[in-house]
């Protein structure tokens, strides 16, 4: 496949993160505007950086509802941390997942707080799948600049 | 992070801008940190509150706005928006995932100058430059309305002076410390040419405020002038018009004070606790006035945010620790906690509480009032609501009595708009300041439903302290009612605070605040009582004993200068036995609305207050 087809693979799967919400364009864009010589993957680093400070946070999340008696403030708390952290990235369909398990939390529905951390996973590791293949597609495409 | 106190941004403002970003998120900070970048800021960022709080205090001039996120694991982000309110006055931004109008508001009456909602757009952040420089604006203006027509030559040269990186460095000219090899130019500027358009802002320092307080009592609180305290202050660079203004500070602050009690003991309802600790904060926060109107109310309020301290008022004994408190602190910290007055048990020390919180926050770490500015922070809360600014912490609580000058221009604001609203009681206490007016802060606290009242209460306080001396006594005495009004010394206050200084000390994380004013409270009290008349001696006896314990730790603390955090949570809780819950009284709502208004920096109303408030 030669570049100028790879660009266009990689302009594509862009747009359709867009369009299937799974990323807010707007913030995306700006991520992506702050790329520059000095941080010229700027927007792959954040994205590694906010599954890695993520997987901290789930696993709080994860120990909390193992308790005998939630603590939902806890709970709570610790999804508005992951809810703000996603919202530096754009994701669209993981906050909104967060939205509904904060919701079960207020109303100390536990079970409803299991479903609803499930598919928060679920969506954040759908993002995670569609992102890295995005990156992978613009290094393919020589998108990406070495430094 | 270069040198803290070079202006950078000389002349390209803002660029160079240094900003302190605050935020527990690592995926944040990084972003946050590369935006600010490309808005060729300056930045630091920071992964915890404490941190943050260090890095603030070790280079006091080192930063120029701080950018905070609410929800963060160690300290709230309200907290650390007071303390840096109080302790440093900068510009604060918190920013959120959360835009409940509730959170926002909260934000705001802490003293937040703006709160950004997550995720955080380019523009909004090339545009936090404005808080930095609409505040520099005030504080110039604060001091012109101050100086007179020399001051408005400051205005009129603002821009360039801010061009040129004077703002930043203005501060500190007073002071001559830190900038010396940059703004040596500056310095001479400001202090060889009084009357040039370039004013060198004076910063009143624990020291040279607890010179000045010396000063105004050794001369006596009916006779003092400027020219006299300037005498006797025996500080070589100092002007007669940077005494004048700062001694019209002082006097709205006791007045406040006054205020504050009379709010108090009208509302005595647990509700404006929330409010008061909010007032108490911003009107303590020593900032200028200006800046109080420039907050707003609900930046006032946000000081405190100890609801329990409002309602602590209601406790008359609490006053008298208060008092004591206050009194100790005002001594010991002249900006920091000027509580000074010591309103009647509570009123006084929510009055307190406020001045000095204002005024330390202003001045950097009030922290002195703690107890005080509990009480004070409720009826301030209602009272300061426009006056905001509270930023910093509790600070004011210890202190009160070097704070006037913000608050009483809160309290003129409301006196003038609402005089039914507060009765000021006559319990103020004149603050220290020769005019009888001047007493009226520490009362504030009581029963404040007038604040307008204020000007009646000078007449009546002054009467009870022979000494005009010690400025805390006046502004305890006012605290509703009681206590020999002028003389009783903030210590009163004080001891309405403490109850309330716990609880703001603990939920507003100001320690540092509070330790400071424990000290200084201390300190005061000890002052002070050599001053006061026996009656007010007891009542700092009485109050400096419960705070004794936190005023060893305080004063640690507090002097250093590095005493954050202390154990100022376990001393909040004895001064929660003092703190008059009641006083906190919630403010009318009518009240509250008037607070809530900004009241323009205008001389004319100052003028106003002047006459109310100043005799001479």
């Amino acid at each position: 496949m030669d570049r100028n087809q790879l660009q266009r693979q990689v302009a594509l799967k862009r747009s359709s993160l867009f369009e299937q919400q799974f990323l807010d364009s707007q913030q995306f864009v700006q991520l992506e505007d702050l790329e520059d010589d000095a941080n010229p993957n700027f927007v792959e680093e954040i994205v590694t950086l906010f599954y890695k400070d993520s997987a901290r946070l789930f696993q709080k999340i994860e120990q909390t509802m193992q308790s005998r008696s939630i603590d939902f403030g806890k709970l709570d708390d610790y999804m508005h941390q992951f809810k703000g952290s996603s919202s530096s990235i754009g994701a669209i369909k993981v906050k909104n997942e967060c939205s509904q398990f904060k919701e079960f939390c207020s109303a100390g529905n536990a079970e409803g707080c299991f479903w609803a951390f499930q598919r928060v996973k679920q969506e954040h590791h759908t993002l995670r799948i569609q992102l890295e293949s995005y990156f992978q597609l613009r290094k393919q495409a020589g998108l990406v600049r070495r430094v | 992070m270069d040198s803290s106190f070079s202006s950078p941004r000389n002349d390209s403002f803002p660029a160079g801008l240094r900003v302190l970003v605050v935020d527990d998120d690592p995926t944040w900070l990084k972003i946050l940190e590369k935006m600010l970048k490309k808005c060729s800021y300056e930045v630091t960022t920071c992964g915890l509150a404490r941190d943050a709080l260090n890095l603030l205090r070790e280079k006091k001039d080192g930063y120029d706005i701080v950018v905070s996120d609410v929800n963060m694991p160690d300290m709230d982000g309200f907290k650390l928006l007071e303390h840096v309110g109080l302790e440093m006055d900068l510009p604060v931004i918190m920013m959120s995932v959360d835009g409940e109008t509730s959170r926002v508001m909260k934000g705001v009456q802490h003293g937040a100058c703006d709160y950004l909602l997550k995720p955080i757009r380019m523009k909004e952040l090339r545009n936090i430059w404005q808080h930095v420089f609409r505040k520099k604006i005030h504080e110039i203006r604060d001091i012109e309305s101050h100086e007179s027509i020399e001051g408005i030559q400051l205005i009129r040269n603002g821009s360039d002076q801010y061009d040129e990186g004077y703002f930043f460095s203005a501060e500190d000219l007073a002071s001559s410390r830190k900038r010396k090899d940059v703004d040596s130019k500056y310095d001479d500027k400001d202090f060889s040419d009084c009357s040039s358009t370039k004013k060198a802002r004076v910063v009143w320092s624990v020291d040279l405020h607890q010179k000045f307080v010396k000063a105004v009592h050794q001369i006596g609180f009916d006779k003092v002038g400027p020219k006299k305290i300037l005498d006797l202050m025996n500080v070589p660079w100092l002007t007669r018009e940077n005494v004048a203004s700062h001694l019209q500070k002082y006097r709205l602050y006791l007045s406040r004070l006054q205020k504050e009690n009379d709010i108090k003991s009208s509302f005595g309802g647990t509700k404006h606790s929330d409010y008061s600790s909010k007032d108490l904060q911003g009107i303590l926060s020593v900032q200028n006035s200006i800046n109080i109107q420039q907050n707003d109310v609900a930046h006032g309020s946000y000081r405190f945010s100890g609801n329990n301290l409002v309602a602590q008022n209601a406790d008359p004994k609490s006053n008298e620790g208060d008092i004591k408190g206050i009194v100790s602190e005002p001594v010991a910290e002249p900006k920091k906690g000027t509580t000074g007055n010591i309103p009647d048990s509570q009123k006084t020390r929510s009055s307190q509480m406020d001045f000095n919180s204002s005024y330390a926050e202003t001045k950097k770490g009030l922290v002195g009032n703690v107890p005080d500015s509990q009480k004070i922070r409720s009826s301030q809360m209602r009272v300061n609501h426009s006056f905001a600014s509270v930023e910093s912490e509790v600070n004011l609580t210890a202190f009160d009595s070097t704070i006037p000058a913000t608050y009483s221009w809160n309290q003129i604001q409301l006196e003038k708009e609402h005089k039914p609203l507060i009765q000021l009681n006559n319990g103020f206490s004149k603050p220290l300041l020769p005019g009888p007016q001047h007493h009226f802060q520490a009362d504030q606290l009581q029963s404040i439903p007038s604040i307008s009242s204020r000007p009646s209460i000078p007449g009546g306080d002054v009467t009870g302290s022979s000494k005009s001396k010690p400025s805390y006594s006046e502004y305890t005495n006012h605290h509703g009612s009681r206590v020999s009004p002028t003389i009783s010394p903030t210590i009163s206050a004080t001891d309405s605070f403490p109850g309330q200084t716990k609880s703001c000390v603990v939920d507003h994380q100001v320690s540092e605040t509070i330790s400071t004013s424990t000290s200084n409270m201390k300190n005061q009290g000890i002052n002070l009582s050599t001053d006061l008349e026996s009656a007010h001696r007891n009542l700092i006896l009485g109050s400096t004993s419960p705070f004794a314990s936190l005023d060893d730790e305080f004063q640690i603390c507090w002097y250093q200068g590095d005493c954050y955090g202390m154990n100022l949570e376990l001393q909040n809780v004895e001064f929660s036995e003092y703190t008059d819950p009641t006083h906190v009284t919630e403010v009318p709502a009518h009240l509250y609305d008037a607070l809530r208004f900004e009241y323009p920096c205008d001389p004319s109303e100052y003028s106003v207050l002047d006459q109310g408030l100043f005799i001479a």
